[in-house]
């Protein structure tokens, strides 16, 4: 019998998956100690969890604490699983599922921002038609000589996915980008 | 010397860490990175120290030590291979919730990185498979960690947890600081109590249970003596019928009338067509394992669920559950029984007395029986008398993963909670010798049996040189059968019957091994002879290798086959050549 007919996932799980993955933004507040983040990212990779994109930065100096904001996916089951694991790490202050809490509060999402840096290089019209679509979408050029433009974009991650499929006939060479970060609209924090 | 601020070397402070923190027995193997722990340990005589023949068989004493007295184990081991070769202890014990604090030795700080001689990435390598560890590179941070090891090791889900010494680290000097109340990790702090709304709904839910369970597991005897204590007497209250995992034999005495046996794989019939078919299940400190739940779909359909774990992660991870109650399970039955009490409720007895004559009618199926034989000693009748001759003695019991573990499981009756160390999550074959090793330690006057198969047991036979060594009387009773019984018995299930490779053309000699290790061998390969061998082995005040021979071909029944459900177990008088050859479909076959 060939592999690829057999059921994927864990034994016994028989039953055909009915619920369908959905996409969600988690807030982790962790201690900033060394080895933080591979745990984390071990936890995902060890159980077979999706990452779409994690961002990582010490947030709270004086009390060593860092955010961690993961967008992951997956059925309404393993989104529960991944949080009570996530809990489970020693140095994880808290867990936050940021797109349920947008919810509660009667927001269809969290506010989530990214922000690229794509090389476009190029001549003539082309040159000219980067510059032009980049100042519609806000833009800014950071970098430039005759035959390239660095360019900066901020925006939620619709926009610059859009932006990076515009610029890529345009002769995009190169893209860099922070992963998502995320907060909750009104003035509550994330221990609230 | 008391544990004030003073000031003392890395390697001190592991020793007066070890103190602080009630440590009288450590396990270990010495190496050039712990040396200056070990050079204390030789100054010093509160900690004894066991020295083992290979790490795994360390990390397994200390698990065994744990299991058998509720605290905590301690193993010490060298970095490199020390750290590799303790790995799979420190996974058997993360999957079976047992509370281990395994120090480690490193490389000197200036040489981590520089693919030093035995250096390995201790942290890394451990990351999955430990509760929490550390690398510690300041000396003034070691007392700290150590006694943050061992809080984490032994509360919420007690689980193992490694601490990485840097060598230079061990020789530096700084300020011990004594074990205080105020906790290191703010982040950990675990739930003890169960929410008493959540509580006070389940008992109402058992309340009006027609058709109830308890199914217990190793949470209740984590939770201690008194945990057990109190499930007795909710059985007593409610006359639930009860079942409990692998790892939670002892809870319940099996002596107890409301007794099912074990459930799962190879549970009793009883215990798991009363899990099928009851409308109220209340799970105590179980995990819903696959080799407890069978197929999941089909899983208990009718029953309204109460799960009660210290764990959040273990609720609906596998099986969706109703009234999901997180704390530890002795506190929680302890407000159980009170809100029990304090609520008169009473169970409705017509339907019980209902459904207890369907569970008999379930239990006079007699799904353990087997043939006996006049001449050859059947596996199941080599536990029968094991038990008929042990079970009024102070008796602990070890196994070691395989056909013997399940029918030790099935034919030994335990009446109390920690007498019964196995390795159920990892299933590591050579678990118990040294975990039986370990047990001695902890209990020298008492009997300790590791049930054994002739293939498991060769996987840590070296530590045979320990128990001599540490006059450890431990008695190995291996039921020789020749094969690797449970890969044969699935060969059988569901590859034709081509016993690829779990045949074991070149067996040592048990008896001849056991002298040469300078303990006692006994052999008995008849019926007739087994008791007088079985007596002799208990008097022996040596460790013993005891080299039962059993019948070859015996297989390991009844059984759920992979992919079946509860209802759909495959039973002792009916699992003819033919129907184990075709009782897993194609489906079932790729499932573990």
């Amino acid at each position: 019998m060939n592999a690829q007919h057999q059921p994927t996932g864990s034994a016994y799980f028989i039953a055909k998956e009915t619920q369908l993955p959905e996409s969600r933004t988690l807030s982790v507040l962790v201690d900033n100690e060394p080895g933080v983040l591979a745990r984390v990212i071990g936890l995902f990779s060890g159980r077979g969890y999706n990452i779409e994109s994690l961002t990582v930065s010490e947030t709270e100096h004086e009390s060593h604490l860092s955010r961690i904001t993961i967008v992951t996916s997956g059925t309404a089951n393993v989104l529960e699983q991944i949080k009570h694991q996530l809990e489970r790490i020693i140095p994880v202050h808290r867990v936050v599922d940021l797109s349920v809490r947008a919810q509660e509060k009667g927001h269809e999402k969290p506010l989530e921002r990214e922000l690229a840096l794509l090389k476009v290089m190029g001549t003539g019209d082309d040159r000219v038609e980067a510059l032009r679509l980049a100042d519609a979408f806000r833009a800014q050029v950071i970098d430039a000589n005759t035959e390239h433009f660095i360019f900066e974009i901020t925006g939620r991650v619709s926009k610059i996915e859009q932006f990076i499929a515009i610029m890529r006939p345009l002769g995009l060479v190169e893209v860099c980008r922070t992963g998502v970060a995320a907060l909750n609209r009104g003035p509550d924090g994330m221990s609230v | 010397m008391t544990g004030s601020n003073t000031e003392m070397t890395g390697a001190e402070m592991v020793i007066q860490a070890l103190r602080d923190n009630g440590v009288i027995d450590i396990f270990g193997y010495p190496g050039g990175a712990v040396l200056p722990i070990y050079d204390e340990l030789y100054q010093q005589e509160d900690i004894v120290h066991i020295l083992c023949r290979h790490e795994q068989g360390a990390g397994h004493a200390a698990e065994g030590y744990a299991r058998s007295t509720n605290k905590v184990g301690v193993a010490l081991v060298t970095s490199g291979p020390g750290a590799t070769n303790v790995v799979t202890a420190l996974q058997d014990a993360l999957m079976d919730s047992i509370p281990l604090v395994c120090i480690t030795g490193q490389v000197p700080t200036s040489l981590i990185g520089s693919d030093a001689f035995q250096e390995c990435d201790t942290v890394g390598i451990t990351r999955p498979c430990t509760k929490h560890n550390w690398l510690v590179r300041d000396v003034n941070d070691l007392a700290r960690v150590m006694h943050e090891a061992f809080r984490i090791a032994q509360t919420g889900r007690p689980g193992p947890v490694v601490v990485d010494i840097p060598k230079d680290v061990q020789f530096a000097t700084g300020i011990y600081q004594p074990p205080s109340p105020v906790t290191e990790q703010k982040s950990y702090q675990p739930k003890l109590q169960g929410d008493l709304e959540a509580v006070r709904s389940a008992v109402a839910l058992m309340a009006g249970a027609k058709k109830p369970i308890i199914y217990s597991g190793g949470g209740v005897v984590n939770a201690g003596p008194e945990a057990s204590h109190l499930l007795r007497e909710l059985v007593q209250l409610t006359n639930f019928p009860i079942t409990s995992t692998l790892m939670g034999l002892g809870a319940y005495p099996a002596s107890g009338d409301n007794w099912l046996g074990m459930l799962g794989m190879h549970g009793t019939y009883e215990a798991n067509m009363t899990m099928h078919d009851c409308d109220v299940m209340v799970c105590i400190g179980a995990r819903f394992d696959d080799r407890i739940t069978g197929r999941l779909d089909a899983f208990s359909p009718n029953s309204k669920k109460i799960h009660i774990d210290i764990d959040p992660s273990s609720i609906n991870k596998n099986v969706h559950v109703d009234i999901p109650i997180i704390g530890d399970a002795g506190h929680i039955l302890e407000d159980m029984v009170r809100l029990w009490r304090a609520s008169s409720a009473k169970v409705e007895a017509d339907a019980i007395g209902q459904w207890w004559k369907t569970i008999n009618s379930w239990r006079a199926r007699n799904s353990l029986a087997y043939t006996p034989h006049k001449d050859i000693i059947m596996p199941q009748y080599a536990m029968e008398r094991l038990y008929a001759l042990t079970k009024d003695r102070d008796t602990y019991i070890t196994t070691e993963v395989g056909q013997h573990q399940m029918w030790a499981a099935q034919f030994y009756g335990f009446e109390q909670p920690n007498r019964w160390m196995t390795s159920g999550g990892l299933g590591t074959m050579g678990y118990g010798l040294p975990a039986a090793l370990g047990v001695q330690i902890a209990h020298p006057d008492s009997l300790v049996i590791d049930v054994a198969g002739d293939a498991s047991v060769q996987m840590t036979m070296q530590e045979m040189s320990t128990a001599v060594q540490y006059a450890a009387p431990i008695k190995i009773f291996i039921l020789n059968n020749q094969h690797m019984g449970m890969v044969r018995q699935w060969q059988q299930l569901l590859h034709g019957n081509r016993l690829s490779h779990s045949y074991t053309e070149a067996m040592p000699d048990f008896v001849k091994l056991a002298e040469a290790y300078g303990g006692v061998g006994i052999r008995a390969s008849k019926p007739a002879e087994l008791d007088d061998a079985i007596m002799e082995m208990i008097t022996v005040d040596k460790p013993v290798l005891f080299d039962c021979r059993v019948a070859d071909l015996a297989n390991c029944f009844p059984m759920i086959p992979s992919g079946k459900a509860h209802n759909e177990m495959l039973l002792p008088d009916e699992a003819t050549d033919e129907v184990v050859a075709n009782a897993i479909d194609q489906k079932g076959k790729a499932l573990v």
